[in-house]
């Protein structure tokens, strides 16, 4: 998971992070994590790939239960809702970011074009 | 002498005020100086930075400052501290914070409006009374808000509101409860007119809005209004989140000056319409990227925002540049208050251990999970430990160790163990046997840290909002 310069990535697959930006935000146990493209011609392919089916799919261990998206077409993001996602949440989880800050980039970090291995 | 009235202010127009506001006209925003209330943020968060607060009191030309200090649990940490010193129970930083504010926010006819009473709101509001003496500001009226402690309303067979079961099948030490109670309980005391407004839980967003309800004398049934206020809330109650804050993120969002980042201000016209913006020499940015990032912070549906005002609309919200560092934000709607009020209902949790060893070179992250295994096996077969552990191994998973992401080779680790008990004896055998791995472990472990913490638990129910009586108290200094 090292952060290389976008010039070294050339070869390798996009992410969302390279047409998107993410934060994430807890209650409980519920994450929260809002993506937003920075360009709007790139929602569309957002709102395709990243579904809420794959979302949950690519953490199955992690993201136990049910996963909703709301979306907000006109500035371009999507909210995700994943429940029982924060490991019991800042009262229980002994996760070092027991708030689930850090998701975000979970997100961010997933392919642009699902190659089938994840999940 | 009492602070000079926020209204008469925003008509005087200091300099550099007007000038920011006749840059904007179009979509439809027209901010006359008179139309225009001016809010700023002063804490996000308990812990929050002192200095760019203190930079929006002298510079900002603001009619109110607002310090949000309260987290999910931070009421429950000061139940807590409450217990162990009667006098305590609110914001640690609340003293050092308003020594150099109180003075600034006076000499601008700024009121200050906080949660940062915590769970002693009176205690909270007495110490600024005494320091309000201390630094000769006679005459300033402090509001006591308190009535959010509802320990004595809530029956121990309430049922829990995310899950299953009741209070009563907590089997932890109850600690303290306190209702989220917003404008109604903030109002009269803007009726009194006081100059610094403190109470425990009051709802962040509530903070914002009752202002601009006093101001422009917007009713409890004028419900966009309510939702345009409560938007201006919820972007401005996290402090810098909304001005490049919790952003930054190098070759891909680049922040400037994030150092020296400034707190946001929001120019709110009398139809909730808003631009969100920050002081021009400080560092940060405001975007339509960092508002909307802000606009789902901890949001799930976006047309169903509950607060205990209304129930706020973000879905048609609209977001638009109209200068340097100047959002505008529209389009937030509103419907009915829920009938109940949600109630964070605090538990004695325990302790909470961590300890570490790190290993760094060739070979390191093999080093490292054997020093791992060597702990599950300790902890576990040895000495049958039952608290609840986690073993991570940093540089290699540990955030992500439970979404499965498994690092390539690192050559600088840290092994993170961690520890949840009720039993002090158990969390102090945990912390020795991480530091016997410098001696008893694998080769090259160094720099061993281990901590001992107490924890608070929440859970939430809901009551009857008819059961909850803000009450407003007025001391003078």
């Amino acid at each position: 998971m090292t952060t290389t310069p976008p010039d070294d990535r050339r070869n390798e697959r996009r992410l969302v992070r390279d047409i998107a930006h993410a934060r994430a935000g807890d209650k409980g146990n519920t994450s929260n994590i809002s993506v937003w493209v920075y360009d709007p011609d790139d929602y569309a392919l957002l709102a395709r790939i990243l579904t809420a089916n794959r979302i949950k799919t690519a953490f199955p261990d992690l993201i136990r239960g049910p996963v909703q998206r709301y979306e907000m077409a006109h500035l371009g993001g999507l909210n995700f809702v994943m429940h029982e996602a924060l490991e019991g949440g800042v009262n229980r989880s002994l996760n070092l970011d027991s708030h689930g800050k850090s998701f975000s980039y979970l997100v961010l970090g997933l392919p642009l074009e699902p190659d089938g291995s994840e999940g | 002498m009492s602070f000079s009235s926020p209204r008469a202010v925003a008509d005087a127009g200091p300099l550099g005020y007007t000038e920011q506001h006749t840059a904007v006209g179009k979509d439809g925003f027209v901010a006359s100086k008179a139309e225009t209330y001016r809010i700023g943020t002063g804490a996000g968060f308990s812990s929050d930075r002192l200095a760019p607060a203190l930079d929006l009191a002298r510079h900002g030309h603001l009619q109110a400052l607002v310090f949000e200090c309260l987290g999910e649990r931070t009421v429950a940490y000061g139940h807590r501290d409450r217990m162990a010193n009667p006098g305590k129970g609110y914001n640690a930083h609340l003293e050092r914070r308003f020594r150099d504010i109180l003075p600034a926010c006076r000499a601008a006819g700024t009121r200050v409006i906080t949660n940062m009473g915590a769970a002693n709101p009176r205690a909270a509001a007495l110490a600024t009374l005494a320091l309000a003496r201390t630094l000769g500001l006679q005459g300033l009226k402090i509001a006591c808000i308190e009535g959010d402690d509802v320990s004595q309303l809530v029956p121990r067979d309430q049922p829990l509101m995310d899950e299953p079961g009741t209070l009563a099948d907590v089997d932890m030490p109850l600690v303290g409860m306190n209702a989220y109670i917003g404008v109604e309980a903030i109002l009269p005391a803007l009726e009194a007119d006081a100059d610094v407004i403190i109470g425990g839980r009051l709802a962040d967003p509530s903070m914002f809005l009752a202002p601009l309800m006093h101001h422009f004398g917007w009713s409890a049934d004028a419900l966009d209004r309510l939702g345009a206020g409560t938007l201006v809330g919820h972007l401005m109650e996290c402090g810098m989140q909304v001005t490049g804050g919790y952003f930054a993120d190098p070759g891909f969002k680049d922040v400037p000056a994030l150092s020296t980042c400034g707190f946001p201000i929001a120019e709110v016209g009398a139809d909730g319409q808003a631009v969100i913006t920050k002081l021009a020499d400080a560092g940060g940015c405001v975007t339509p990227a960092t508002v909307k990032e802000q606009l789902l912070y901890e949001v799930h549906d976006p047309s169903r925002y509950l607060t205990p005002d209304v129930t706020a609309d973000f879905s048609g919200v609209d977001v638009r540049s109209v200068g340097r560092d100047r959002v505008h934000v529209s389009g937030a709607g509103g419907r009915a208050r829920p009938e109940t009020l949600k109630v964070t209902v605090g538990f004695d949790g325990g302790l909470q251990a961590e300890a570490g060893v790190s290993y760094a070179g060739p070979g390191a992250q093999g080093r490292g999970e054997l020093a791992a295994q060597i702990i599950q096996d300790r902890v576990r077969n040895v000495h049958r430990l039952s608290g609840d552990l986690r073993v991570d191994l940093i540089g290699a998973h540990s955030l992500f160790a439970t979404a499965g992401h498994r690092a390539t080779q690192s050559q600088d680790v840290r092994l993170h163990v961690a520890l949840r008990t009720h039993d002090r004896e158990e969390a102090e055998l945990m912390l020795w046997e991480v530091e016997s791995l410098l001696c008893c472990g694998p080769a090259g472990g160094g720099g061993y840290r281990g901590q001992i913490t107490p924890c608070v638990m929440t859970k939430s129910v809901l009551i009857p909002r008819e059961k909850v009586v803000p009450t407003l108290e007025v001391m003078v200094a």
